[in-house]
Parts: structure tokens; sequence; C-alpha cells
């Protein structure tokens, strides 16, 4: 951790220029977005297609950094306990039966006080993001938790800071950088939408989806990286039930590379669909036009 | 609009563009504008792409503002303002279309039986009322009940049967000293399912969508947010928004003004595709009661519309099929459409009358 880490990047194309040090390409919207979050110590909402990137991004960023990946990931039925904190029940009980057990002329005030230390605190990622900030928190899938926990949410990352009852106050020294991420099954309330720096993730261009399979994975030639990206594009055009994501693009080259083809032909592409799609409608359709798909 | 952008006040030229936003229809507020002009100064205010991006990043807030914004940001900092920016235009004769359209469809039958007027207009099909019928039932609809499907949720709640609660039972025992003491329970308790209503506004649906929409209302007020409500005509349009707003006129009203394709054609199976690959898959449609308010006629081929319902009947926990044609005498399902989707309902019902529409609400309530 450093705390110099976050000050330290000065523009938009630095922090380009550090995330891609880890292996993550970012746009140029993206860069300029990530970079005001950073600045502005705004909440970054990032939606788009699964798989173009918006989790890695969180990784990206506090790699870049060299800050600590704190994450949450949402549900449905989440709430404050398992996201803020919790009370290590069993561990409390046990220590009142040593404490009775040894002393017998213990003072109940005290007694109790001791039952709610620090040592008894379960720190869950948020109250954890805000006690190590600087850190990144990632608030993964938003959407598919309830509206009452977003607006729980809400009033932490407006304040930066949480309170405990029987403990007091908690402030974040600096406030952590904090990325929600959203697969839109269902609107996220506009007032946390209001507190967040806003980005959709497209898919990407050929070229950057080229250079983020060389990046990733140095072991894959360019010929193949190559091929691999331009049929995933052609894919996508195909009016799909799951058009792949870069992550599927990584997957297929990666079970390429794991089969050592070096070349993508009809055959070892058969062989690998099930990297690329997970449907089976899917897969039938590409599976007809597959020599079409790989022609170069 | 605001005064000339000048470079000297770059502010005044930015917050100009932002009530630019607002006119053509993005959810621009205050504190939106804010943070942009923050985002703005931390960038640098005469590179265009910073701005474009901060300003993306601050007054958008979903994919569909972004290609509005792009509209606006091209009028805005090419100069060319004389065009004038584009201005949502209100579609006036919306509501003119969904109230009283008076064809003469309204034969008056002679009722010569002691029941009461209530009574009959709530079994007669709402295609054939008078003006002053309909707005009685619009006040009718009031009189619905709408009764949220349940689910069982993840979370346990305390409950004097199921299975042990350690938590609960281990705090009872901290309270007293570590002494054991009752033994407290848990089980799941329920939460509302979520209800997905898609309302066909085509042409021939024409006569029955104002009270479609109606019903939709009733049942978006009582559980706000577990109803989502969208039409589908030649294109998708979600309506929920709208229909959250109380006053049930002045909902139906703002849901005109959102709903681009009132009485045009219908391409049901591609419309539906639209709403499962953009919602529906997502988890809209996911362990859903799903009602389906159209008569099934499909133009051309139904092969579309068959697969795209066994899509939708794999996703929802329920498909129900509401036709309003059911309810007539002599109906048989033989349209394209309809014997397409057949296989894949779990209830065809009518929906045509007021009753007819409250039993509509006793399958959903019971799914």
């Amino acid at each position: 951790m450093n705390a110099e880490g976050v000050s330290a990047v000065g523009s938009a194309a630095e922090l380009a220029e550090r995330l891609r040090a880890t292996g993550y390409l970012a746009g140029e919207g993206l860069a300029t977005v990530g970079y005001l979050a950073l600045a502005l110590h705004r909440p970054l909402l990032l939606e788009g297609e699964p798989g173009t990137g918006k989790t890695s991004l969180a990784a990206g960023i506090a790699e870049a950094l060299d800050l600590d990946l704190i994450r949450l990931q949402c549900y449905e039925g989440i709430d404050a306990s398992q996201a803020l904190y919790d009370w290590d029940f069993p561990r409390q009980i046990l220590h009142l039966r040593t404490v009775e057990a040894t002393s017998s002329d213990a003072v109940v005030e005290e007694v109790e006080k001791s039952l709610f230390d620090e040592r008894f605190l379960l720190s869950r990622p948020v109250l954890r993001a805000l006690r190590e900030s600087p850190a990144v928190l990632l608030v993964d899938e938003i959407d598919r938790a309830d509206d009452e926990f977003e607006a729980f949410l809400l009033e932490v990352l407006s304040t930066y800071e949480v309170t405990i009852p029987e403990l007091g106050t908690i402030t974040a020294e600096v406030p952590p950088i904090v990325v929600l991420t959203s697969n839109r099954t269902r609107e996220v309330h506009d007032a946390l939408k209001r507190r967040c720096l806003y980005h959709w993730i497209d898919h990407p261009g050929l070229a950057r989806e080229v250079e983020i399979v060389r990046t990733r994975l140095p072991g894959v030639s360019a010929r193949l990286a190559e091929q691999v990206a331009r049929s995933v594009h052609r894919i996508r055009e195909l009016d799909l039930l799951k058009p792949p994501g870069v992550a599927e693009t990584l997957d297929w080259a990666r079970a390429l590379e794991a089969l050592g083809a070096d070349v993508l032909d009809v055959e070892s592409a058969a062989a690998t669909l099930g990297a690329v799609l997970k449907y089976r409608e899917d897969t039938d359709r590409v599976r007809e036009s597959l020599d079409r798909l790989l022609a170069s | 609009m605001t005064t000339e952008a000048t470079s000297a006040e770059p502010d005044l030229a930015l917050t100009g563009f932002a009530s630019a936003l607002r006119h053509a229809g993005l959810a621009v507020t205050a504190d939106r504008v804010h943070l942009f002009l923050r985002s703005v100064a931390a960038l640098d205010a005469t590179m265009t792409a910073d701005v474009y991006w901060a300003g993306r990043a601050a007054l958008c807030s979903g994919p569909d503002d972004t290609a509005r914004y792009d509209e606006v940001f091209a009028a805005w900092f090419s100069g060319q303002r004389s065009r004038g920016v584009v201005r949502r235009t209100p579609q006036a004769s919306v509501q003119a279309a969904l109230g009283d359209d008076g064809e003469g469809q309204d034969g008056k039958r002679t009722l010569n039986v002691a029941a009461s007027a209530t009574e009959v207009l709530r079994h007669r099909d709402v295609a054939d009322l008078s003006a002053t019928d309909r707005a009685e039932l619009a006040r009718l609809f009031g009189t619905l009940r709408p009764r949220a499907p349940v689910r069982r949720a993840t979370r346990r709640r305390p409950s004097h049967r199921g299975d042990v609660d350690p938590r609960r039972t281990l705090r009872a025992q901290l309270r007293q000293v570590g002494e054991p003491s009752r033994v407290h329970y848990r089980r799941r308790g329920v939460r509302p399912r979520r209800v997905v209503v898609l309302i066909d506004v085509s042409g021939s649906m024409r006569p029955y969508a104002d009270s479609l929409l109606r019903l939709a209302h009733t049942m978006v007020q009582q559980a706000p947010r577990a109803v989502e409500v969208f039409t589908i005509g030649t294109r998708l349009t979600r309506v929920t928004g709208a229909l959250r707003r109380r006053d049930a006129d002045f909902a139906l009203r703002s849901a005109g003004d959102v709903v681009p394709d009132w009485s045009g054609g219908t391409r049901l199976g591609e419309v539906l595709k639209v709403f499962l690959d953009r919602w529906g898959q997502r988890g809209t449609a996911r362990r859903a009661v799903v009602v389906v308010c159209s008569d099934g006629w499909e133009r051309g081929d139904a092969t579309l519309l068959g697969a795209q319902m066994e899509r939708l009947a794999g996703l929802a926990h329920r498909v129900v099929w509401l036709n309003p044609h059911r309810g007539k005498p002599g109906y048989e399902p033989v349209q394209a459409g309809i014997v397409a989707v057949l296989p894949h309902l779990d209830d065809l019902v009518a929906g045509h009358s007021l009753t007819s529409f409250a039993e509509l609400l006793e399958v959903v309530a019971d799914a």
C-alpha cells in the first residue's frame, strides 16, 4: 500500500499508461473517466455487456496504484451484516466463559465493554475498505442486490464513514477508490447513479482486442491472436443469444494455446468452440458457418 | 438558451450545454452539473475530448442517453446552434388516441335486465364502450385489488418453526451470561415475485391499449419495485417509470409520451427477442411472472415468435398470455401467432372486460 499512489497520477494518459503496464488496455474514454474518479474521489459506476472488463478494471487500478483490492460481490438478499461488519458471537461467548472461569470479581461494565472489543469485530468488505484506505473497493454486480441495500450503500458512499453503536464512528482518512459494476438486469436507482461517474464499456475494436490478447497471453502468436479476435468480431455480428465478450476471446486463445494450435482452422475452432459460446443454439449456428467465419 | 459561449467564460458555455441536454430529455440535475464542472476543471477545458468524456460520465445515466448526448454535444460545440438543439417533441395526439376514439363502434345495447349499470359495465367488452362508459370504467379500475405473487426469499427470518438459528440462540445465551436457554428458529421469508407485463400497442390492439395500461398502472402502484411494464409494437419501450406516478390519467399521459409506436404494426417475434436480449435474459424475466397482452396477430412467419416464447418460458416462472379475443364467443386459437406460442404458455386468459382483468390478477397473484 502507498498513500502517494492515488495522488501520483497526474493525468488520464498517465493512468492509461499505468494500467497498460498491468496488462489492462483502457480506451481514451475509460481512462479519462477513471482519472476523474481518482481526482474527484467519486465512485465509478461501470455498465456494459458481460465480459467487457468491468471487474478487471478495478483489479487493474488496484495493481497499477499498488493498492489492495477489496471485493464485495452482491447477491439477492445481501444486507449490512455481510457488507459492513458483524460481531463474532461464538468468540464473545468463549471470552465470557473464560472471564467467568478465571476471575470471580469481574466488574460487570468492564466485562461488557471487553465483549465489544475490536478483536471481536468481523470487518466485512465495506468497513475493511474504509479502515484500510487507500484501497480499491469493488462492488460487483450491484444490480443483483435489493433496493434497500442500494440505499444503504448510498449512505456509506456519500460520507465514507460508518457508525458502529458499540465502538463509535469509523471514517476513512482518504476515501477509497470505489468501482461499482452492473449488468443492467435492473435499473440502478437514480440517487445512486447521481453520486457516481458513469461509464458504459463497449466491446473493443479489432486492433485493441488483438492487443489485449497479445498483452494478456504473451505465448500466443500474433497471427493466432489476430485470427481469434477477427473471428470473435464476426461471431458478435451473428445475432446470438449471448455474444462473446473479451473474456471469452481470451478463453478461446488460451484454449487454443493449451491444445498447441498455432493457427485457427475449422478443426481446432470446432474443438474449442465451447470456450466462446455457452448456448447450444449459438454453437449450432456458428458451427454451420464456421468456414465463412474463419476466412481471412 | 443561455449566453454566447466565449472562451473567457467557459463555465457559462458548459452550463448552457448541460441545460441543452436537459431540454433534449436527459435527467440533468443541479448536482450532476456541478460534478460536470468539477470534472472539466480536473481535466483540460480546452480539449474537446476531455469535455466530451467528462460530460458523458457526469451527465448520462444509461446507454440510452449516449446517442442523444452525442447529438447535442456535436450541435452545441460545433457552433451551429442556430439549427437548434433537438428538443423532444411531446406527442400531443396520444391522449386522444388512448381515450375516447368515437369510432362508430359504440353500438349501445339496450339492456332490459334489472342489473345495476355498474355490474353490467364490469362485464362489457372495453372495446365497445362509449366515451362516458369509458370514464366510468376508468373509475372502476380503482376497485381492482392486485396482489403481488410471492417467492421464497434467500434471507431467513425468525420464526416459530424451521431450522435452528445458531446466531439468535447464542445471542440469547449471551444475554443470560452463557446459560443455555430457549432454542430459536428461523426459516425463509417471502418476497414479492417480479411481474413483467408486456403490452401490445399495435393497431389491432388499439381499443384495448388504454385499459391494459390502466391495469398495468394498478399493478405498478401496488408493488412499484416488483412490476416492470413494457409496450411492444414495432419496438420495445419501457414505461414502468411513467406508470409509477400515482395519478392514473397523468401516468397514462406520460406513458404516452415515451411510446413512439402507438397503433403501428406488430413485429411480435422481433420485439420479444429485443426484450429477451436486452432485459429478459439478464434477469428481468428470470423467475418472474410474465404477462403478455396481445392478440397474437403476427404478420408473416411465426417461427421466430414461437422460438422466442420458448426462450421466455425457459426463463420465467410462469408465462400468462392475455388475449382480448379469447373472451368472445366462438373464439378458437387458430391464428398463426397464437398457435406458435400456445405450447409455451402456462395460462391463456381473456382480457376484454373488467371482470376478466380481475381474473387475470388472480391468476398472477397465485402464480
